[in-house]
């Protein structure tokens, strides 16, 4: 009999406890909907934006590894011939800028990971910063200049390219390879900052107006980790340089032989 | 409104499964290639850069 009397108004429901029913139920899909979205987001952001960023990555390098055989063909024949060559080559080459996300070089940093090879492209944009690499602030010197070369990366997502940076090591070797040929830099030390400490990318880093002896190499990434309200820099002196045409350091010659595809 | 659409499709039962797994797709699709970018522009959990240069 109560289920009697429970059933009779349900099957003949008015119009207005129709429409409200129908309605809560439609509000209720939309927002399971709605979350559903914001989880996809989320695994898109920390997951899929890497396998695109990586495929574009080594894409890029494939390029400028390509670009590198048809600029100097001799790079390899030279290589062999000069294996007890003195180390030093004199001042760096410093290489012209290159366009808007035009390929600077390829940065290898052994720290990260044998096979660590990214791209350094030109501008800190979104669109260079999440698909392209490495960003180089155009502002900014070239690879070897005496001054503040700076580059921008992900700490998360999109590549996660400076993922590691907080285990770098005092002393610890990052190297840059252009067209130019191998700029060896020995990385000093860490700071955490604020996002507007532009001073950071000052010719001679957080000095303003000081004059420039040593070439830097200035690495700025998210801090914390899956966050953003600091940032992290990594400071790193120029050691050493090789030309193209001396052929990689030794210590990643396996590296950079992986990566532009040649022996 | 789900079940709605699902007994709007046209066609049995196993075309009706097939059409609605389709169009799943087609919008987890469009969701990466237009929605998601466009909403991590205005969530920035992930900039890298220093100060105002970030600009272009």
């Amino acid at each position: 009999m109560v289920l009697q009397e429970k059933a009779r108004p349900a099957a003949a429901p008015r119009a207005g406890v129709v429409f409200l029913r129908g309605t809560i139920q439609v509000l209720g899909e939309l927002l399971i909907t709605a979350g559903i979205i914001l989880l996809l987001f989320v695994a898109w952001q920390l997951w899929w934006t890497n396998v695109e960023s990586d495929a574009k990555q080594s894409e890029v390098i494939k390029e400028f590894a390509q670009d590198l055989g048809t600029a100097a063909p001799a790079t390899t024949d030279d290589a062999p011939a000069t294996p007890a060559a003195p180390e030093d080559f004199g001042p760096p080459v410093v290489g012209a800028a290159p366009g808007h996300a035009g390929t600077i070089g390829i940065m290898y940093i052994p720290r990260f990971g044998e096979n660590y090879t990214r791209p350094i492209v030109q501008g800190t944009s979104q669109d260079v910063l999440d698909t392209l690499g490495l960003g180089h602030y155009s502002n900014t010197a070239m690879p070897g200049a005496v001054g503040n070369f700076a580059v921008a990366g992900h700490r998360q997502t999109h590549g996660a390219v400076l993922d590691n940076i907080h285990t770098l090591v005092p002393g610890d070797k990052i190297y840059v390879q252009t067209k130019d040929g191998y700029y060896v830099y020995a990385f000093r030390n860490n700071q955490i900052v604020m996002p507007s400490r532009t001073d950071v990318l000052e010719p001679v880093p957080t000095q303003p107006g000081v004059t420039p002896t040593e070439s830097f190499l200035t690495m700025t990434s998210c801090n914390p980790r899956f966050g953003a309200e600091e940032r992290i820099i990594a400071y790193a002196l120029l050691d050493s340089w090789r030309p193209a045409s001396a052929g990689p350091p030794a210590e990643i010659a396996a590296q950079v032989a992986a990566a532009t595809g040649r022996g | 409104m789900y079940a709605w659409l699902f007994r709007h499709l046209p066609g049995p039962l196993w075309l009706r499964i097939v059409t609605s797994l389709v169009l799943v797709a087609v919008a987890l699709v469009l969701m990466v290639q237009f929605l998601f970018p466009w909403m991590s522009e205005y969530t920035q959990f992930t900039d890298s850069t220093i100060g105002s240069v970030s600009q272009p």
